[in-house]
């Protein structure tokens, strides 16, 4: 009777362990194929053009021309603008809530700031449309361009839809990923921590610093690289504020395009096979771009987590 | 050199509940003063007060009046008392992001020394002290969580010693180490006593009839009995005392 009892639990576990490790697998199967059709759907594209693909400035489907350079370039840009942005707001917001504020304030907040997260893309794209692209156009530019004009980046007409309004409303985006996971991992950090880095004679603001954040650091950069997974990819809100021009132009108020944006607008117009190939090969680089800065990202947070453990030098 | 310290009429508050009610009690300097009595008799929160610890929590309140060396503790900066009021917690905290050598003039760095020099001075200095000099100077870049528990804790007072505090805190600080360790620890306490004034909280009646010189019993938030420890433990005045160190209760 007993024997038959041990031997059950444990087929239990060995089918659990099979079933986990199927959904494992089919995790990565998934990835390995889509990667895989997408290369297949973009092979034309890839053959006729091969790295030039890349490296061309020109996207023109009347004449055949498709470069993606212009693309890679916009979301490149108004990812890292919206990073540049939303990374230290959003580290502020964490810090305020958790080291600073009020308990009924902090809960208050925190939520209102998650319900950023909630707004549909097509609703943010809505507001850039109608409040900050104006915005932009007659206050945020001309001042930009007034104080700061000596830099190519802040040259140029004021037209309001371009990089710099897809830079932020990417950056209100992913504030609420960044500012959440902060907070979190923050909450985590234990508060013996803190009392050590106080009773040191640690001011508020030393104590977040030698205590919080260094045990918090690569939660944070798990957040951030989390907001800019996000903000790669988004679609939307970015197209609806971009200017959807396919060009290179130093100035961060010029309209210009992304790579999801281009997939989105095109998709449904292309009419012969190469044009279709060509949004196929943009789709399967913004793929590769996304792994590749996962997984840079995967080794920074490795390396800062890993401390001073094994000897390094101080 | 240590300080002594008196505490007139403390009172202290976790929210509505009441944990320090009126605590008179005269603390000598250059002396181990072990704090001993069951759990919740409040006296962590007792120690707590002395560095205003206490008040970092939400929802606390303190009363009363805690002089330092003449001077009101209230009528300071907490960030200036608190690098005159060094601390040692129950378990052991050193920052896990930094070294050993990191962890010990982590506080010196927080009060504007740079000096490289000066600091690898200071932190050689003060794990002698702590009598960690020895087990670490070869792998002070190695990170402070590579020790064991009872080293970790003798790297936490090097730290707290390294700010030179007048006045040291200790809240139970063998409570998590193993006998040996926890033998270290009071040999260090001992020895420390040359140099500071020691206040240190214990479950351990054996720990503080060994180290302390005078002992204080606290119960259920008052200061019941405070004298010298061979007195307290061989002749105590109330009855209290004698049934806690007798074992009746706690």
């Amino acid at each position: 009777m007993s024997k038959k009892r041990i031997l059950t639990t444990s087929m239990g576990d060995q089918t659990l362990r099979l079933l986990t490790l199927l959904m494992a697998v089919s995790v990565l199967v998934l990835m390995a194929w889509m990667g895989w059709q997408m290369f297949d759907a973009a092979r034309l594209s890839i053959q006729k053009f091969g790295l030039s693909f890349i490296t061309n400035r020109v996207w023109d489907p009347v004449k055949e021309q498709f470069g993606a350079l212009p693309f890679i370039y916009g979301t490149l840009v108004t990812s890292l603008l919206a990073l540049l942005l939303a990374a230290p707001i959003g580290l502020g917001v964490a810090i305020f809530l958790n080291e600073m504020a009020e308990s009924k304030f902090r809960a208050v907040v925190g939520f209102l700031v998650e319900m950023l997260a909630a707004i549909p893309s097509v609703v943010y794209g809505l507001w850039g449309i109608f409040v900050l692209a104006p915005w932009l156009r007659e206050t945020v530019e001309p001042g930009l361009a007034k104080w700061l004009g000596f830099i190519p980046l802040f040259q140029g007409t004021p037209v309001g839809f371009g990089m710099l309004a897809g830079g932020l409303i990417l950056a209100v985006m992913i504030l609420p990923t960044i500012a959440a996971i902060s907070r979190e991992v923050m909450a985590a950090v234990p508060n013996m921590q803190r009392e050590a880095a106080l009773a040191l004679g640690a001011t508020k603001w030393e104590m977040i610093r030698v205590a919080v954040l260094p045990y918090a650091k690569s939660g944070i950069m798990g957040g951030i690289m989390l907001g800019l997974g996000r903000a790669l990819g988004e679609t939307m809100a970015v197209t609806m504020v971009i200017g959807n021009r396919p060009d290179i132009l130093p100035s961060l108020f010029a309209p210009a395009y992304s790579m999801a944006a281009v997939i989105a607008n095109e998709f449904t117009e292309a009419t012969y096979d190469l044009y279709l190939s060509a949004l196929v090969e943009i789709g399967l680089i913004l793929f590769g771009i996304t792994l590749v800065l996962n997984f840079f990202a995967r080794l920074l947070v490795w390396s800062v987590a890993r401390g001073p453990k094994g000897g390094n030098v101080v | 050199m240590g300080q002594t310290l008196s505490v007139r009429q403390l009172e202290a508050w976790y929210g509505s509940n009441k944990t320090l009610k009126g605590i008179n009690m005269e603390v000598a300097s250059n002396h181990v003063t072990a704090i001993i009595g069951p759990s919740g008799c409040g006296k962590s929160t007792f120690v707590r007060c002395i560095n205003r610890m206490h008040e970092t929590m939400p929802g606390t309140k303190v009363k009363g009046e805690i002089v330092l060396d003449g001077e009101s503790i209230y009528d300071q900066d907490p960030v200036a008392l608190r690098k005159m009021v060094g601390m040692v917690f129950q378990k052991p905290n050193p920052f896990p992001s930094m070294s050993i050598y990191e962890n010990v003039v982590a506080g010196v760095r927080l009060n504007g020394m740079r000096n490289k020099q000066n600091l690898q001075g200071i932190a050689e200095k003060s794990l002698r002290m702590a009598a960690l000099w020895d087990e670490v100077k070869d792998r002070l870049n190695y990170s402070g969580m590579s020790l064991s528990g009872g080293q970790q804790q003798r790297l936490c007072i090097a730290r707290a010693l390294a700010v030179e505090p007048s006045v040291l805190l200790m809240d139970e600080p063998a409570s998590a180490l193993d006998p040996i360790a926890t033998t270290h620890i009071e040999e260090l306490v001992r020895q420390l006593k040359e140099d500071y004034t020691i206040l240190i909280v214990t479950h351990n009646m054996q720990q503080a009839a060994r180290i302390a010189d005078s002992t204080a019993f606290f119960l259920n938030g008052e200061l019941v009995e405070h004298g010298a420890t061979s007195e307290i433990f061989t002749n105590p005045n109330d009855k209290r005392t004698e049934d806690y160190i007798t074992g009746r209760f706690g």
